[in-house]
């Protein structure tokens, strides 16, 4: 029992990195990234193939991860910018399909649809119990840093000039604000955030595979941040935490539901995230932790 | 090589035409309602399933099951743009575009319920492909070909001749003109939205009719769709059927270059170059 919790927390820890993540792009600047799966895939791969086959050290993997992560999200965004937000919103949910098809046919580079297994951890895995506590040690401290640097850049004029841009465009434009390259910014730091995400998860569990990446996880992720509070860092934290605790929940919850198929009970669960983000955007869509309207400073 | 190249290039018009019908559905409701549906793809799923049904518990020929598919998804499509969509109109076209994303997955997954995952396909004959000297096409492909133009035939009619369609068109082009000439909007999203997701429902059975049925059959349609409304200009009738057209041959000369598995890749490269070099596509007017 208590390795079960130590396990979830660890992966609600990785999720909450997802909501830092949307967060910033989606509830400070105002990007919709719906290819946040993908980028998620983009940093395990990267992390899981320099240290597996180039025989890196983790940290460097993570940080790889991350200059891998922003490059894609540079590139993803780019050409969206001058536009509607929408095209964002369609671009990243290509991009997120692109990314599985790859991972599914490059074999030399990323096993194809068997995945990359023995990814190393960085830690001894036969510690047991204590290997995972130390995971979640781990997991837990980088998303405290994370967290913390993304309070003080929500705070800092860089963050108040993201919400500017989010709120009106012209506006902010007209104010002087360098509007082209403060989304470019945000997006693709919002990008290499996930992938650290993707890095940390390959590294703990051992093993990616393409199938792993699934869009639901983005879905996951929009009802985490659109639970705590998406304008938020502490919000969209919390929010992962209570996705967890939702989704075990709809485990046992299919489990005792009598009548029912395992197939079904599985297509309840994904249908009641689905509802739950329909209801929560309709009734509470500020979260529990609404953003704070900010004073001007003097 | 030439041979083969004519072949891809036929195959691409006759998936490229298939494809045509659900991109003017998510085409329409962008230009009317002036959002993106991401549950485009559920949608052509609803209606693969009904068409299904249709043809063999209900053992309908295959216009009737057709008929059967708009039908269902336009229901389905109402479903969507009041339980989800519509309450969210005043938070912009973002969380519309997000709500019915999530509404798209709740529809897949109460056909699973139902249905389970397992591929199911339409009674149809096996007949034999008709060869033209090197070249060769499948009766069905003809046939759902020629569905798909009929489809296409009526949408314009109804645009072109009909009070309601016209006002359709007049929204899209300039919704404030269109309310002071005293167009009903509530009817007219309605209207969008129940014939938009029934095109989408009737391209998800055209595309079961030529491969099987399955959950995720119109959401792997997702990303040619959209490739395809990009291409052509997002919100524009006429560009919808260029860009699917191109999409379909772009995709079949593909597998004779790559992988065939990236025939999927081919829509988002599309996306990204068109987006860079021309954001407005073949025929749309507004990209900012």
């Amino acid at each position: 029992m208590v390795s079960y919790i130590v396990f979830l927390l660890v992966v609600a820890g990785i999720y909450a990195l997802l909501a830092q993540s949307l967060c910033l792009a989606w509830g400070v600047t105002g990007l919709v990234n719906l290819g946040l799966a993908g980028f998620f895939a983009i940093g395990a791969y990267a992390s899981a193939t320099l240290t597996k086959w180039g025989g890196a050290p983790v940290p460097v993997g993570l940080l790889a991860a991350m200059l891998a992560g922003a490059v894609a999200g540079f590139v993803v965004c780019v050409s969206t910018l001058r536009l509607r937000d929408d095209y964002l919103a369609i671009v990243t949910l290509g991009f997120a399909e692109a990314v599985r098809v790859v991972a599914s046919n490059e074999i030399w580079l990323t096993g194809g649809t068997d995945g990359i297994s023995g990814i190393p951890a960085g830690l001894p895995r036969d510690w047991g119990q204590g290997f995972h506590l130390a995971a979640l040690g781990i997991v837990t401290a980088i998303l405290g840093l994370v967290w913390l640097a993304l309070r003080r850049l929500v705070a800092s004029p860089w963050g108040r000039a993201l919400r500017a841009v989010r709120e009106d465009q012209i506006v902010a434009a007209v104010a002087g604000k360098r509007v082209t390259r403060l989304k470019a910014e945000a997006f693709a730091i919002a990008a290499a955030i996930a992938a650290l995400a993707g890095a940390l998860y390959g590294h703990y569990t051992s093993y990616i595979a393409p199938e792993i990446f699934q869009p639901l996880i983005t879905i996951y992720v929009f009802l985490a941040v659109t639970a705590g509070g998406n304008g938020r860092p502490t919000g969209a934290a919390i929010g992962a935490y209570l996705l967890i605790a939702f989704l075990e929940a709809t485990r046992f919850a299919a489990e005792v539901l009598p009548g029912v198929s395992a197939v079904q009970a599985a297509a309840l669960r994904e249908a009641s995230v689905g509802v739950a983000l329909i209801l929560l955007l309709r009734l509470r869509p500020r979260g529990l932790f609404p953003e704070l309207s900010q004073k001007a400073p003097a | 090589m030439i041979e083969a190249l004519l072949q891809a290039l036929i195959n691409g018009v006759i998936a490229g035409t298939i494809l045509a019908v659900p991109a003017l559905g998510f085409t329409a409701i962008f230009a009317v309602l002036n959002y993106p549906n991401f549950a485009i793809g559920a949608l052509a799923t609803v209606g693969a399933y009904a068409g299904w049904v249709g043809n063999t518990a209900l053992g309908l020929p295959m216009v009737a099951a057709l008929a059967l598919a708009f039908a269902a998804t336009a229901v389905a499509g109402l479903v969507v743009q009041w339980a989800a969509v519509k309450p969210l109109e005043s938070a912009g076209a973002l969380m519309m575009a997000i709500a019915s994303l999530a509404a798209g997955l709740v529809l897949e997954n109460a056909l699973r319920f139902g249905f389970g995952n397992d591929l199911r396909g339409y009674d149809l004959p096996l007949l034999r492909d008709w060869r033209f000297g090197e070249f060769r096409v499948g009766p069905q492909q003809v046939q759902n070909f020629a569905l798909a133009l009929a489809a296409m035939g009526l949408l314009w009619a109804f645009l072109r001749y009909s009070r309601t369609g016209r006002a359709m068109r007049a929204v899209a082009d300039n919704r404030d003109l269109a309310l002071l000439r005293g167009v009903d909007p509530a009817r007219v999203a309605a209207v969008t939205v129940a014939v938009g997701a029934g095109l989408a429902g009737m391209g998800g059975m055209l595309v079961g009719l030529d491969t099987s049925v399955d959950p995720l059959v119109g959401t792997r349609l997702v990303l040619s769709i959209f490739a395809a409304a990009v291409l052509g200009g997002l919100g524009s009738i006429p560009g919808a059927v260029a860009g699917a057209i191109a999409i379909g041959v772009a995709e079949e000369v593909a597998v004779l270059a790559f992988n065939p598995a990236y025939r999927l890749v081919v829509g988002f490269v599309v996306i990204l170059a068109v987006l860079t070099l021309r954001p407005a596509g073949l025929f749309g007017a507004r990209a900012s």
